[in-house]
């Protein structure tokens, strides 16, 4: 199967992350789109690193990994914080956070 | 010998000293202290002076270098004297009626709170004048020119609470400084040209310099000397100067301070010699003076203030003569001594009658005083015959060689130079005797206290008019006798002086001197003379004497009114630079928080706004953040493919 | 470069920033101690400052007094200092001024009744002071580029506390308005001398790319013995690098509006430091750092400069004229006095850097005594407008006397010392720029214009109702005012023992630009 495909879908998945980062509003739906960019791109490094035959993708792959782990890790806990003393998910109701 | 001459500046100096900062502990043997200090400087003068006479005529110069001033690479400046013929004409001069002035103020003075630092002050003064005509070179000349100026500001301003007296003070000061300016300009010029301003050097090397340089520097110390001498156009400070007390006005506004510039412009003899077009300058702004002060003095009813005219126009003579080049420095110095005599006596004889009159300085107010006050109507008497140029009197002696000198400086110059004086001595003799008959002829136009004599002499303070009659009575003996002794002078200073040429003779070695050749005979200048003062008076008497004075003033003919505001000098003054400055004050302080401030805050505020502006961006909502990450993003790709692609 | 065994410029720094960090540990209730305490060592100061006057030989080598230790060494960084005779002197002026400073302000950081007991602000004020003292002192000292900088930008954050926390009691209390108007003036001071700063230090590391270290001799050399060739743009950036930081600090127009503000909110006391003393330290840079490190660009600015220092003459007499607020006034006449100093150095002639050298000293002294009598006299009356006053010298003649005095030596009269270095400026110039000379000379005629309008508002005429109870100068006001006054008359009349140090520095300077002074006209005919 042509690798390119994947590239397609990598850039289908992130669109649809990207998009429902922009679009929802509920922070764990806007969290999971982001995972899901993230995925993309892995996927891009995945695909490009079989296209041109050595491993750095694959090893930046895990990197990113690792860093949507601890992402996920901190924000879903802000996320939870917020959820307590708000009582809402909805990212723009947490916007105290400016001048 | 020469030892002696820094002890003539720091004998009245001590006194300044001593008395400014003595404090209230010497209140009651102050004027003691002062006085005995400027008798000193004089005794000490008098030995220099017969130690002088003593010598041949080549030898009279000494020097005294006391210490280096200013020392920096070339430029050097020292402070030391020299002591000659013209320096020491100074120095009696001004100890000798400085000393008699000092007894005036004894008794003038007696009952002002302030006595002390007025004979304080008036020390400062002598020490200045003498720093002044002694100094041997022009930055030390300088530093007296300016100790004058200040102890003058101190004096005109001494009774400070009367706001008319501080803007006097004030107004002299500045009118002054624009003639320091011209000082030192002229010493600037001097260095860049010589590179010295020593007398010596700078005197001696004038044949190596330029004519337009030297006519620079002429034209600049000619400044110098209207500010001081109240010369045509700087003359505006002299006449507000009277507020200051009586003995001041004689003593520095008569006698020695004002006549500072001829000393200046004779001292410097060898520059204007050398530059026809700087002494023609100084012969115009002579004879504009000799004029605008007579015709001044004409017009005032204020004793001092007409007298202050007169000032000016003698002065004007003075300057006149110096202008006119080694046929006219001994007789400008000659004519400075023997006015420095009447005139200090005939403001010491306005004193006294100013005294005996409650303060009252308006002529208008005086009449038939002559039976109240024998010996001041005695002796501003002869004061008066003097100046008019009475024949045989000081005044008589010293402003027909001047006539003379005029005339001598030949062609059409020359007559309309002889012209002038002739003229001037005719309107001397008519205002010197419209003062004369107001004051002390005609009936009583004031009004008798009831018990005159029970009042207390009134001490000069505005606040003591209200409700007091004037009672004229003769002044005390130490007011008395320094008017005798000066009008003695006034008698036959000139006399003795053109006995032999005498004073010709003495000051030769220093001012050079040329026998001047009118056009026509002496004789018949010295009667022209006489035709014209005779003129004057009868004029006046005319006008004065036959008719009764009325005691308001009338309006006048339009050149009276003028003559009575100095001329509108002041008022242009006004208009131009007192209106004229604070405009361009005002502006600028606006300008300066507007503009140039401004461009600053301007920054600041455009830089603040730009920040407000872009402070809404961060609206906290973070999907909006994430809008601008992408578009950012975007952007950025888009434009390295498109890079790329170029 | 001899090594000294004692480091005895490093003491003089040490000995009042020492002493600040003491007196800011006294305790609230012994405020008095913490006084004395400044003034103790801001005499002791005095006395090693004058060791340091004794020791420098004004024939000898040009920096004397040498120290030098390693700092930063990957920059080439080192603690050095030195001073020649312009740096004695102005060492001397701040080791001079400072007691004067303290005394003068005694009580003017006194705590207010409503204030809290554990508030310290006497404490502060006096610890600030010495802290300025010990910069100036230091930076007059240093000899390296870098070390000269950093002490350059430090003494702002003392003196922005002095400005923008000890106004004038004139204001102090409740008055929200002053408030505001202190810690702007506050803020102007301090922004404009860090924008100043912050181009001097890319000028500073700039030079440093172009010469490899910091050292003021190691370069000057150079620069002398040609081993460093700069480039003539470089050059010139480099220099308006370093001089717009002098210019601010100076003032020069037209970057001189933080002065007034500054001096007209500050405290007397306060407002001498800044003008008489923290300023001075543009000017000396000038003559330091502009004239030796880029003399070719000095010379390329010398008529750009020359003009903006008789604009800020003209200008800030003129200003001076229009004010109504006595501090304001004597901060335009500054302003006025200190285009004379940059004219007198950029006049490339002996006369007007020795002129300007001594102007810096008897400007300091001048000022000093002007401001702090200005300072009693508002202290008294407890408003710092002209229009508040009238007839003071009727109830307070000493007061009025000594204010006089100051005058008078602001409108430089003979006699007293400001008259040698302003005519020694003047005829420096006129050596070069007759043009300039005379329009300079204008600016003496306006200093007596705005002098005496100040005295005669202030002290003359009528006594006003309010002025009638003021009493005359305490002892410890006159212990401030008559040494200054003994001082201005002493210099004025026998500058020589100045003249002297100052002298050999001030031919260094020349030969580093290569200027003669030019030659009289009838000797260059011959």
């Amino acid at each position: 199967m042509n690798p390119v495909n994947y590239l397609y879908l990598a850039a289908l998945l992130f669109t649809i992350g990207a998009a429902g980062v922009l679009i929802r509003r509920n922070a764990i739906v806007v969290f999971m789109c982001v995972e899901l960019m993230l995925n993309a791109c892995n996927l891009t490094l995945v695909a490009f690193s079989r296209m041109h035959g050595n491993l750095d993708g694959q090893i930046v792959a895990f990197f990113t990994m690792v860093v949507a782990a601890a992402e996920v890790v901190v924000g879903l806990a802000i996320i939870v914080s917020l959820f307590r003393s708000r009582h809402s998910a909805s990212v723009d109701d947490a916007s105290l956070m400016k001048l | 010998m020469e030892n002696l001459i820094a002890l003539l500046v720091a004998a009245p100096l001590l006194g300044a000293a001593v008395l400014l900062c003595g404090g209230k502990r010497l209140d009651r043997a102050g004027h003691w202290l002062g006085t005995l200090l400027a008798a000193a400087s004089f005794v000490i003068g008098a030995v220099l002076f017969f130690d002088m006479l003593g010598r041949d005529t080549g030898e009279r110069a000494l020097h005294q270098h006391l210490f280096s001033w200013v020392p920096v690479e070339s430029f050097r400046a020292d402070i030391a004297f020299q002591l000659d013929q013209l320096s020491m004409t100074f120095v009696l001069l001004i100890t000798g009626v400085g000393t008699l002035i000092h007894v005036y103020s004894i008794g003038y003075m007696e009952h002002d709170e302030r006595r002390r630092r007025f004979f304080g002050y008036l020390n400062l003064f002598l020490s200045a004048m003498l720093l002044l005509v002694l100094a041997d070179n022009y930055l030390l000349l300088y530093f007296g020119w300016e100790g004058v100026g200040l102890a003058s500001y101190l004096l005109i301003g001494f009774w400070q609470h009367k706001p008319s007296a501080a803007t006097a003070a004030k107004k002299a000061f500045l009118v002054n400084r624009v003639g320091d300016m011209g000082l030192s300009i002229a010493i600037m010029l001097m260095f860049t040209t010589f590179g010295t301003f020593a007398f010596g050097p700078v005197l001696a090397a004038t044949g190596q310099a330029s004519e337009g340089m030297l006519t620079a520097i002429g034209l600049m110390l000619l400044l110098a000397a209207c500010g001081k001498s109240a010369q045509v156009p700087l003359q505006s400070w002299l006449g507000d100067a009277m507020e200051g007390p009586t003995p001041v006005s004689a003593l520095i506004h008569a006698a020695t301070m004002v006549t500072a510039g001829v000393y200046l412009i004779t001292r410097s003899g060898a520059i204007f010699n050398a530059a026809p077009d700087a002494q023609l300058a100084v012969v115009v702004v002579g004879a504009v003076t000799l004029l605008f002060g007579a015709v001044v003095g004409c017009a005032k009813d204020d004793i001092k203030k007409a007298l202050a005219g007169s000032t000016m126009s003698q002065i004007g003579y003075m300057i006149l003569a110096a202008g006119l080049g080694p046929i006219g420095y001994a007789f400008a110095i000659m004519h400075l001594v023997t006015h420095g005599f009447f005139k200090a006596g005939l403001f010491l004889g306005a004193g006294s009658v100013m005294h005996g009159m409650n303060d009252e300085v308006d002529m208008r107010k005086y009449g038939g005083l002559r039976k109240y006050m024998p010996v001041t109507f005695v002796t501003f008497g002869l004061g008066y015959l003097a100046i008019i140029g009475f024949p045989g009197l000081s005044g008589f002696w010293s402003k027909d060689k001047i006539i003379e000198a005029a005339f001598a400086k030949g062609g059409t110059e020359g007559w309309i130079l002889g012209a002038v004086t002739l003229l001037g001595a005719g309107i001397t003799a008519y205002y010197m005797t419209r003062v004369m008959i107001m004051t002390f002829f005609g009936e009583k136009r004031w009004q008798p206290a009831p018990d005159a004599g029970a009042v207390p002499s009134a001490e000069p303070a505005a606040e003591d008019h209200a409700g007091r009659m004037p009672h004229p009575h003769e002044s005390p003996k130490s007011m008395t006798i320094p008017m005798i002794l000066l009008a003695f002078g006034s008698v036959f200073a000139g006399g003795l002086f053109s006995f032999n040429s005498a004073f010709v003779n003495w000051l030769e070695p220093v001012t050079a001197f040329e026998h001047g050749h009118p056009p026509i005979s002496a004789g018949a200048v010295t009667a022209s003379t006489v035709v014209v003062l005779l003129t004057g008076v009868g004029i006046a008497y005319a006008q004065y004497g036959r008719r009764p004075v009325p005691v308001v003033a009338p309006r006048g003919s339009l050149l009276t009114r003028a003559a009575r505001r100095d001329l509108l000098q002041d008022d242009f003054n006004h208009v131009v630079l007192v209106r004229g400055g604070e405009h361009l004050t005002r502006s600028l302080v606006y300008m300066d928080h507007t503009l140039v401030d401004g461009v600053v805050n301007g920054t600041a505020a455009s830089v603040g706004g730009l920040s407000g502006r872009l402070r809404k961006l961060q609206n906290g909502f973070a999907r909006s953040y994430a809008v601008s990450m992408f578009g950012g993003t975007a952007v950025l790709i888009a434009a390295t493919l498109l890079m790329r692609g170029v | 470069m001899t090594t000294m065994s004692f480091p005895l410029l490093t003491v003089t720094a040490v000995l009042p920033a020492a002493g600040a960090i003491l007196t800011a540990a006294v305790p609230a209730a012994r405020r008095t101690a913490a006084k004395w305490l400044a003034l103790l060592v801001s005499l002791g100061t005095l006395v090693l400052a004058a060791l340091v006057v004794v020791r420098f030989e004004p024939g000898g080598e040009r920096y004397q007094l040498t120290e030098s230790h390693a700092w930063i060494k990957d920059f080439g960084v080192r603690y050095e200092l030195g001073v020649d005779g312009i740096g004695v002197a102005l060492i001397a002026l701040t080791a001079l001024l400072i007691p004067f400073i303290v005394l003068a302000g005694w009580h003017d950081a006194d705590p207010l009744e409503t204030q809290s007991k554990r508030w310290r602000p006497t404490q502060g004020f006096f610890a600030l002071i010495l802290m300025v003292e010990a910069m100036v002192i230091l930076s007059f000292a240093a000899t390296d580029v870098f070390l000269f900088y950093i002490l350059f930008e430090a003494m702002l954050i003392p003196m922005y506390f002095l400005i923008g926390g000890f106004g004038d009691r004139a204001h102090t209390g409740t008055d929200d308005n002053a408030a505001a108007q202190r810690s702007y003036a506050a803020v102007k001071f301090l922004l404009y001398n860090l924008a100043g700063g912050l181009i001097m230090l890319a000028a500073v590391i700039g030079l440093y790319v172009v010469a490899g270290n910091f050292s003021l001799t190691e370069i000057a050399a150079a620069r002398a013995s040609g081993e460093l060739e700069m480039a003539a743009n470089t050059e010139r950036l480099l220099f308006l690098g370093f001089f717009l930081a002098f210019a601010v600090k100076a003032p020069l127009w037209p970057l001189h509006t933080w002065l007034p503000n500054a001096m007209g909110e500050a405290t007397a006391p306060v407002a001498v430091l800044i003008t008489a003393v923290v300023d001075k330290v543009g000017t000396f840079a000038m003559l330091r750092y502009c004239l030796q490190l880029f003399p070719e660009a000095s010379k390329w600015a010398t008529p750009a400069i020359i003009v903006l220092a008789l604009i800020s003459i003209v200008y800030g007499a003129l200003l001076a004229v229009g004010q109504r607020d006595i501090k304001r006034l004597i901060a335009y006449a500054s302003i006025s006095h200190f285009g004379f100093i940059i004219m007198g150095i950029f006049a490339m002639t002996s006369q007007g850097q020795s002129g300007a050298t001594l102007y810096m000293v008897n400007h300091g002294i001048s000022t000093a005594a002007l401001m702090l009598v200005a300072g009693f006299l508002i202290t008294r009356r407890g408003s710092r407008l002209i229009a508040d006053y009238g007839g003071v010298q009727k109830v307070a003649p000493v007061l009025a006397g000594t204010f006089l005095v100051g005058g008078l030596a602001t409108l430089s009269l003979p006699g007293l010392a400001p008259f040698v270095s302003e005519f020694l400026v003047l005829v420096g110039t006129f050596a070069r720029y007759p043009v300039a000379g005379v329009i300079a000379t204008f600016g003496i005629v306006l200093a007596a214009l705005y002098t005496l309008v100040l005295y005669q508002r202030t002290m003359t005429g009528p006594v006003k109702e309010e002025v009638r109870a003021m009493p005359d100068l305490k002892a410890r006001e006159l212990a401030v005012i008559t040494p200054l006054i003994a001082l201005l008359l002493f210099l004025g009349v026998y500058p020589k023992p100045l003249t002297e140090i100052v002298d050999p520095a001030v031919r260094h300077t020349m030969s580093d630009v290569q200027q003669k002074d030019p030659r009289p006209e009838v000797e260059a005919a011959k």
